[in-house]
């Protein structure tokens, strides 16, 4: 019987080992979690945690994956701001890069993806709470379905906000007469914001994914999976964009 | 999300002591299965398909390089563009569909879970959707041939401005957007699986398998899972910015007057070198992602059939990661005459020669292995050696290649032809072979037929240096490459056309020698030798007969031999024979 969902200490016993603090290799740790450990005597699980460690890793990889996506893109638009064409007539090297000022609705959005960021937080916060978790696990009701509800549909919410903010930014844009393929700045800044906001929008599928996944998965383990992981996705598209902004406003 | 992963689990036990597994339809266990092994033969088989397109597709090549009239079958006398679509579909297949599914995905699959102790993947439904959205991909690939206009024809780089502008050839409206959907949805699919097999090797150890007793293999399906995780999404971006270029009239790679048909096309400050940059930083990193798990494989395979330790386990691993490493630095020497600025020259002259140093390290630790080794001459060992003198061969004129000075000469030329299909080709597909025969009976329960595999490999071997090798001479000569005709105007080529008869000849002989792999293969499915439960006497963990519980590694994967006058291999965890 499992005591609790969060992690335990691990006792190392570094001292005692007589090889030079080190544990001998059968204690260090590996992906597993040990001896006794085979909580359940299911066959190929080693502890309540590594359904959940899996997933969690496998999102952290898959984003590491997709920050190069953002980097390729920086690194051309660093590319192209510095590139140019030698004009024949004028015997000058010269460049069709206008810099863009942005919009300033994109500041208040920001704040607000910010703020989305929190109440992610405070939602992915209340699958965790031990008590909770206890209940859950007993059944003796969904106390971590009620209290994480109301910060997912916040979350929802912000991040609709956010993206109608993006959408109304590039209206202005637009009112401004300038076609995408005018000029490279242009069309790096339709760029960012639209795969930001493509990865947006599959943030919100997959919060409201969780938000019924809430209600309808069985196992306390998997709602804590969909909730955690939808808000490491989240936190790092938020971070991704304050860095894309930071690149459109260092620009401007 | 409630279902695979228990599933996977209860399929999985099919030993001979095992659970009665649950009851599943046919498709369901051996289609549409999350079963790793399962995966893994599909990825094998998906590999098998796409080496037989691509090797058929270089045999077209080589017939109509050495006899230009000759008319092709199905095809015609061929035109100039033909002979480009052949060649970019040759290598797209090869690079993507052969060398990076066989070695990473498909021996991955096969038998990663089960050396490191574990029973499964760590994200099973995930790997089952990479498999399958990389034969979807392949299907996408494969259909360019049917459009109007046909297949591509700028190289499997696809270098703008060709690859950029629609009018600039005829493969390269309709065929040249498949090939880049193709490839992004392949980019997908490779990242997805090394997600799961990062996942699976940092979580799913079993107890005592600490980092430094992985068996060679996993550490080198480590680093290329992460080396693909990390540049997989940058061929993507490229991709995606390329489509732009062509369909959304944005000018990334497109430079400003390019004159294409007569027409200029050129509206912006784009540049080429920004493809290039953005497709070798994935190219060469790629390169290691078909090459890395060979060496492991080898490494693996050479300690077996020496009956020694693999020499200098702990600097094996860590040239593995340092070749990782070094492999992200070293992308501009495929860019030498692409007029980027010379002191970047320099620069990657410099990394590259570096990353000659590890690579030596580990041909010094393999020959160490077999010198003076018990060796036990079968198959798969004929093969590791094969791999050990291909890397040998391909690899001296790497850092030839890797001067700038001189790779303005050679770059155009059959010599660089001649290095990447020594290096990258034969000594990949010869880790490639060493593996289907050696984890054959964990596939099928049956060995490959010895004497036949013998003859395959020698037959492969010689026909390989004999095609392969007399490519440099006609590089040396100044014979360039991706020329569809030597014949007509380029008298002082004239000379060459025996030696490229030579070539094809030889070609032609490589590849019927694997008309004896195919045959092998089909026959032992069901007539081969029954295999023992560990019939290569090995160590690490897939051969392991225990069959109950989670196993408890004791030791490093290589004890062979170290224990005289006792068994000369004590698996990884196997009691020890006398305890004290």
């Amino acid at each position: 019987m499992p005591v609790t969902f969060t992690r335990t200490p691990v006792d190392t016993e570094r001292k005692h080992t007589g090889i030079g603090g080190k544990p001998p290799a059968s204690r260090r740790p590996t992906g597993g979690g040990g001896d006794g450990d085979n909580w359940d005597g299911q066959r190929g699980r080693k502890g309540p945690r590594q359904l959940l460690t899996r997933w969690r890793l496998g999102v952290f990889f898959a984003l590491i994956g997709d920050m190069m996506f953002f980097v390729a893109i920086v690194s051309s638009f660093f590319v192209s701001q510095a590139g140019g064409h030698f004009d024949p007539r004028t015997h000058n090297y010269i460049s069709t890069w206008r810099p863009v000022s942005v919009p300033s609705i994109l500041w208040l959005n920001t704040a607000v993806l910010v703020l989305s960021s929190i109440t992610m937080e405070m939602a992915r916060r209340q699958l965790f709470r031990e008590i909770d978790v206890m209940e859950e696990w007993l059944g003796m009701g969904r106390p971590a379905l009620r209290r994480a509800t109301p910060w997912l549909i916040a979350t929802v919410l912000l991040g609709g906000v956010f993206l109608s903010g993006q959408w109304l930014a590039w209206e202005q844009m637009w009112t401004d007469k300038v076609l995408l393929a005018s000029d490279p700045a242009r069309y790096f800044f339709y760029l960012i914001t639209g795969f930001h906001g493509a990865h947006l929008i599959a943030g919100i599928l997959a919060l409201l994914g969780a938000l019924a996944s809430l209600t309808f998965l069985r196992r306390v383990e998997y709602r804590q999976i969909v909730v955690d992981c939808t808000a490491w996705y989240w936190h790092c598209m938020g971070v991704f964009w304050l860095f894309l902004f930071a690149l459109l406003v260092s620009a401007q | 999300m409630t279902d695979p992963i228990e599933s996977a689990q209860a399929i999985q036990h099919s030993g001979p002591n095992a659970e009665p597994r649950r009851r599943r339809s046919w498709i369901r266990r051996y289609i549409f299965t999350t079963d790793h092994r399962t995966i893994g033969i599909q990825y094998l088989l998906l590999a098998l398909i796409a080496v037989i397109i691509g090797a058929s597709l270089s045999l077209l090549m080589r017939l109509h390089l050495a006899w230009p009239d000759l008319p092709m079958p199905f095809w015609g006398v061929m035109k100039p563009e033909d002979y480009l679509a052949l060649v970019t579909m040759h290598g797209t297949l090869m690079v993507f569909f052969v060398l990076t599914t066989a070695p990473q995905s498909g021996f991955a699959n096969l038998v990663l879970p089960e050396q490191i102790g574990s029973r499964q993947m760590a994200l099973p439904l995930l790997n089952a959707a990479s498999f399958w959205l990389t034969v979807l991909s392949l299907l996408v690939l494969v259909s360019a041939f049917f459009v109007p206009g046909g297949a591509p024809i700028s190289g499997w780089t696809s270098y703008p401005p060709l690859s950029a502008i629609a009018a600039s050839g005829p493969g390269q409206a309709l065929g040249m957007d498949i090939w880049l959907v193709s490839i992004g949805i392949f980019c997908i699919a490779s990242t997805l699986a090394s997600v799961n097999m990062l996942t699976t090797i940092v979580a799913e150890r079993c107890e005592g398998m600490t980092l430094d007793r992985m068996p060679l293999t996993v550490w080198s399906w480590l680093v290329a899972s992460m080396i693909t995780v990390l540049v997989f999404s940058v061929l993507f971006a490229a991709a995606v910015l390329l489509l732009c270029d062509r369909h959304l009239g944005t000018a990334f790679f497109v430079p400003m007057g390019d004159l294409v048909n007569g027409q200029i096309v050129g509206h912006g400050d784009g540049t080429p070198l920004l493809w290039l940059h953005l497709f070798w930083f994935f190219g060469h990193p790629e390169v290691y992602i078909a090459i890395l798990p060979g060496m492991g494989i080898t490494s693996s395979l050479l300690a077996n059939f020496s009956r020694r330790p693999a020499l200098g386990y702990r600097l094996m691993a860590l040239t593995t990661v340092l070749i990782g490493l070094l492999g992200f630095l070293v992308w501009g020497h495929h860019m030498f005459v692409s007029g980027m600025n010379p002191y970047a020259g320099t620069a990657f002259a410099l990394t590259t020669m570096a990353i000659a140093v590890p690579s030596t390290a580990k041909v010094l630790s393999w020959i160490g292995t077999i010198w003076g080794g018990n060796l036990r001459l079968t198959t798969p060992m004929l093969f590791s050696l094969g791999f050990l003198s291909f890397f040998i061969a391909g690899g001296v004129t790497g850092p030839l290649l890797a001067l700038p000075i001189l790779d303005a000469y050679l770059h155009n030329t059959f010599f660089v032809v001649a290095h990447f299909h020594l290096i990258m080709a034969m000594a990949a597909i010869f880790s490639v072979f060493a593996g289907v025969y050696y984890w054959f009976p964990l596939m099928a329960g049956r060995q490959l037929h010895e004497g036949w595999g013998k003859v395959h490999f020698w037959l492969t071997f010689l026909a390989a240096y004999s095609t392969f090798f007399p490519m440099h001479l006609a590089g040396l000569a100044g014979e360039p490459r991706h020329y569809s005709q030597l014949s007509g105007g380029a008298a002082s080529m004239a000379a060459l056309i025996p030696l490229q008869r030579y070539i094809s000849i030889s070609a032609i002989v490589l590849v019927a020698a694997q008309l004896i792999f195919l045959t092998n293969l089909i026959w032992s499915v069901w007539h081969g030798k029954l295999s023992l439960a560990n019939p290569w006497q090995a160590t690490t963990l897939e051969w392991s007969t225990a069959s109950d519980g989670d196993p408890i590694v004791l030791r490093g994967p290589y004890d062979y031999g170290v224990h005289p006058g006792q068994s000369d291999f004590l698996p990884q965890d196997a009691l020890e024979p006398n305890p004290e």
